[in-house]
């Protein structure tokens, strides 16, 4: 057992909110230790949040308690206040101050006396390499670098205890990693910390891990012990690239396949214990488990792959040539800033289109100007041939578009939201009814129809806003990082309906973080600095990497190779 | 007609979006009704420009009748307290500069001759400019017993003294004087412009906070579809709004409404209209709701300082009155008192209105203009 005083210790906790019929967090019992970072994961609603907020003492308990370093967070809240630096999800940063005026102020907050506060920052500059930013306002900040600097706000009071609520949502790969880098040192340190993350690579690498699941503590313990429940029952097989999507779905119909993603040109599967490798098996290679092999294990697997909804539509026959989408040097300039450069790019349709980069690299900016709500500077957009700068209602009336965050109407009912989306599409009489009822039946919402969207579990927000993107039927849809923050299950079943959509001849067009989701693409541009610096299949990038060292890169490590060989390019 | 019908489905979706985004809100459905209607409660009382207790200077240098009947009238009415006798000029000046009294009245020595000989007589009234607002209210008052005593005489004699007395009428459709009668309907005024800006202005920056613009953005409708699908909820809830104050004021307040029910809304409509062009400005300049609200207060203040309602425009610096023509409500005060009060003429409507529909223009102009250049 550790020592009281440098772990946080947890016992028989419950919450429950006034007005709520389950519970949020149920009789969990653990012990969180220093000097290592541990994960707390769990699909969305599972009491995460909650659980940071109770350790915080921003909560009080139902039920049990909490001891943060030995104090008890309910009687003794101040001594609490003194240990704990809490990073909540979106970090009290003030987006009109500089970098350096939000650093005084949360040094003032925290009592930072004047002697020591040049050494301090000192300090947190050559952690986060904020230094060339610090007049910088923060809201001018990528979405990286404010990451970077909540954390060093955070870490002004020099905490004992780091209470991180998903800190990597929406930072790019690089970042990702040098946020976790910044926090591994911390650990070093002896400080003990705990990470929220809906990322499942992240909890592989920490310590230990606690995982919920609706309120209660399915897991605990290190991440590696998970792991073994799936041992010897995840295999790979390659395929041809161009059916991947197709055979993936067959297996998934299957009872004793759990789980499968795309990954470039190759399928992965969790098999049930009852699956024995047979003949026509012979081309799996059993590998190693990960921890999200695991966790969809333990959660009951995950969707059967079927999609309701590409199966209800009809092929698409698409005017205007084979491209839905056409970029022919576009440029945009904000002020003498260069935001994209000259980039050119055409997506076949039924294609998967993705555009990757570092936050800031200029991919919204490629993004906002094909879907017209940016006009370019130079060069031009078309859309099922349509020019969106000369015909932009006509091209906009082929285009569906899912924004980053939920971007519905919350106030409004299910069913308004769909009867106004469909309005403001042009539907009218009999196909708006048609249209509307079937995206009903096909995600499902009739027992939710009444319910404000803003109150929605987050899978069925999801599913509203493709919803709400589809009616119209368009060519192209748009999604800007779709499952930013959403659980493994919730992002298997989108992408269910995006790979049956496909099928059906729609086209894509999806900008994102996870590595994960950009396997799914049929081709990935890479934006940095504005300029589209490598174009191709996800294993043509891997490809592009291959080292000696490096025989078999990830999507991650290619994505960090290219974008340091930019770096070294422009250094020399 | 094909494409009309087309282009208004869009518009359709977005006017029920925009009603039931404010209806649906369980706060903002409350903040809707209750606020207006206990500020119309309080803000009648508060705003009571009813002067009580007024002490009143008499210098007369008339000897005759008609004077000394005049006096007794002010001194027999409820609302004068305090009666000073002054015998010379100076005591004027003293009784106002030392506040004892507010306003003072000088009538000369040939007063009742002059009424007696059917000549024009004068009354020199002295207010306290200070108090400038209680000052007119007296004022009004004075105006009432002058009007009473000069219909008195009449009857009394055959001599139309009305036309004698030298005086200038304000506020002089309000028989009883109550002042209720005068603040109701600019309150009814005031409290649909605030909605109508506050709706407006919120309405696009609200959207942009959750997202939601985007959404608009990339579907095929056009700028002005959007902006038509803002401006129309804004004035249904508007008049809405202030359909519900007037039923208050009638019931409530017992307001006479004395003119035509049309051309109050017709009037109306312009005004809420330049009100919005207003608050839509203001939201195609705005990133946030913050912003949006500073925004309007930015407006709101001028508009009631300059507006008339709690300062006479006419004690306004010479220069700067002519400015007042370019607040709306300014106008719309005239025209819905007039409605309330009297059966303001059509023609007189008019004549308040064609400046509202200027402005309707320029700020909805302004406002379509800024909203495709944000777009873009």
């Amino acid at each position: 057992m550790p020592n009281i005083k440098d772990s946080i210790h947890i016992t028989s906790l419950s919450k429950q909110f006034k007005g709520e019929t389950l519970p949020a967090l149920q009789d969990v019992t653990a012990v969180i230790k220093a000097g290592t970072i541990t994960g707390l994961v769990g699909p969305d609603g599972a009491g995460k949040t909650t659980l940071l907020r109770l350790m915080a003492g921003l909560l009080l308990p139902t039920q049990g308690k909490i001891s943060v370093l030995g104090f008890d967070t309910v009687k003794e809240p101040e001594n609490l206040h003194d240990v704990i630096g809490y990073m909540p999800q979106k970090f009290g940063l003030y987006e009109d101050l500089t970098v350096i005026e939000n650093l005084n102020f949360y040094a003032a907050l925290h009592n930072l006396s004047e002697e020591e506060k040049p050494k301090v920052f000192e300090k947190m500059f050559h952690f986060t390499a904020l230094r060339p930013f610090t007049e910088r306002l923060a809201g001018n900040l990528s979405g990286g670098m404010k990451q970077k600097l909540g954390l060093a706000c955070s870490l002004l009071g020099r905490p004992k205890v780091l209470l991180l609520d998903e800190p990597s949502v929406g930072v790019d790969p690089i970042s990702r990693r040098e946020l976790w880098e910044m926090v591994q040192e911390l650990v070093q340190q002896g400080i003990c910390v705990v990470w929220s993350t809906a990322y499942l690579d992240e909890a592989d690498q920490c310590g230990e891990v606690l995982l919920l699941n609706k309120g209660k503590l399915l897991f605990y313990g290190p991440p590696k012990e998970l792991t073994k429940r799936v041992r010897a029952r995840v295999f790979e097989m390659d395929i041809l690239f161009k059916k991947r999507r197709l055979i993936l779905k067959e297996f998934l119909k299957r009872p004793d396949i759990i789980d499968g993603v795309i990954q470039g040109n190759k399928l992965r599967f969790v098999c049930s214990p009852s699956f024995h490798i047979e003949e026509k098996e012979a081309k799996w290679q059993a590998v190693a488990p990960r921890f999200e092999d695991a966790f969809i294990d333990i959660l009951g697997g995950s969707h059967n792959g079927e999609s309701a909804l590409a199966e209800n539509m009809p092929f698409k026959h698409i005017k205007g040539g084979n491209h839905p989408i056409l970029a022919e040097n576009l440029t945009k300039m904000f002020g003498t800033f260069t935001a994209a450069k000259d980039i050119s790019f055409e997506i076949k349709q039924g294609e998967i289109f993705g555009l990757l980069g570092p936050n800031g690299a200029g991919k919204s900016t490629i993004f906002k100007m094909l879907c017209g709500i940016l006009q370019p500077t130079a060069g031009r957009a078309l859309v099922s041939g349509y020019n969106l700068k000369t015909a932009p209602s006509r091209a906009r009336s082929r285009i569906g578009y899912m924004a980053q965050k939920f971007s519905l109407y919350g106030d409004l009912s299910v069913q308004e939201n769909l009867d106004f989306f469909s309005g403001i599409y042009g539907l009218v009489g009999q196909r708006r009814l048609k249209e509307v009822q079937q995206m009903i039946s096909i995600f499902d919402l009739s027992s939710y129809l009444r319910s404000n969207a803003g109150l929605l579990p987050l899978g069925y927000k999801q599913r509203l806003a493709l919803a709400c993107s589809l009616m119209h039927e368009p060519d192209v849809l748009f999604l800007d990082e779709p499952t930013s923050g959403v659980d493994p299950l919730v992002r298997r079943e989108f992408w269910n309906h995006i790979n049956g959509m496909v099928e059906k001849g729609v086209t894509i067009m999806v900008t994102t973080h996870f590595m994960e989701e950009a396997e799914y693409c049929d081709r990935i541009a890479l934006i940095y600095g504005g300029v589209n610096i490598a174009t191709g299949t996800p294993m043509e990038l891997k490809d592009k990497v291959k080292t000696k060292k490096r025989p078999n890169p990830s999507l991650e490590e290619a994505f960090i190779a290219l974008i340091e060989r930019i770096d070294r390019k422009k250094a020399s | 007609m094909g494409q009309l019908r087309q282009s208004w489905i869009p518009i359709k979706a977005l006017i029920i979006k925009e009603i039931l985004a404010v209806w649906r809100d369980k706060k903002s459905r409350i903040t809707l009704i209750v606020p207006p209607l206990i500020q119309l409660l309080i803000l009648t009382h508060a705003a009571t420009l009813d002067v009580n207790n007024i002490s009143i200077g008499l210098y007369n240098e008339d000897t005759g009748w008609y004077s000394h009947e005049l006096i007794q009238r002010i001194k027999g009415s409820p609302y004068f307290k305090h009666v000073y006798d002054y015998k010379d000029s100076h005591k004027i000046r003293e009784g106002i500069d030392e506040q004892k009294a507010i306003v003072a009245l000088h009538m000369q020595s040939d007063f009742s001759r002059h009424i007696a000989e059917g000549n024009s007589a004068t009354v020199q009234v002295i207010l306290d400019g200070r108090k400038s607002n209680a000052s007119q209210i007296v004022l009004g008052y004075l105006n009432l017993i002058f009007q009473t005593f000069s219909r008195d005489m009449l009857k009394l004699q055959g001599v139309d003294i009305l036309e004698k007395i030298n005086i200038e009428f304000r506020a002089f459709f309000n028989p009883n004087i109550e002042y209720i009668y005068y603040t109701v309907p600019s309150l009814v005024a005031i409290l649909s412009m605030v909605l109508a800006l506050t709706v407006t202005a919120m309405s696009v920056s609200r959207e942009r906070e959750n997202g939601t613009f985007d959404q608009l953005l990339v579907s095929p409708s056009q700028p002005w579809q959007i902006l038509v699908g803002k401006m129309v909820p804004a004035m249904v809830i508007s008049i809405g709004e202030s359909t519900l104050l007037m039923i208050a004021a009638l019931l409530l307040f017992k307001v006479p409404f004395e003119g035509s029910l049309i051309l109050l809304y017709l009037s109306m409509i312009v005004f809420l209209f330049s009100i919005v062009g207003v608050g839509l400005f203001i939201s195609a300049l705005s990133k946030t709701q913050q912003q949006s609200i500073l925004g309007s207060f930015v407006f709101m203040t001028p508009t009631m300082l300059l507006s008339g309602f709690a300062t006479p425009i006419e004690n306004m610096p010479l220069w700067l009155q002519p400015w007042t023509n370019l607040i709306p409500i300014k106008h719309f005060f005239v025209i819905i008192r007039g409605i309330f009060l009297k059966d303001m003429s059509t023609l007189e409507v008019l004549k308040y209105s064609w400046p509202m529909a200027l402005i309707a223009i320029f700020t909805l102009s302004i406002a379509g203009w800024m909203f495709k250049k944000r777009l873009e």
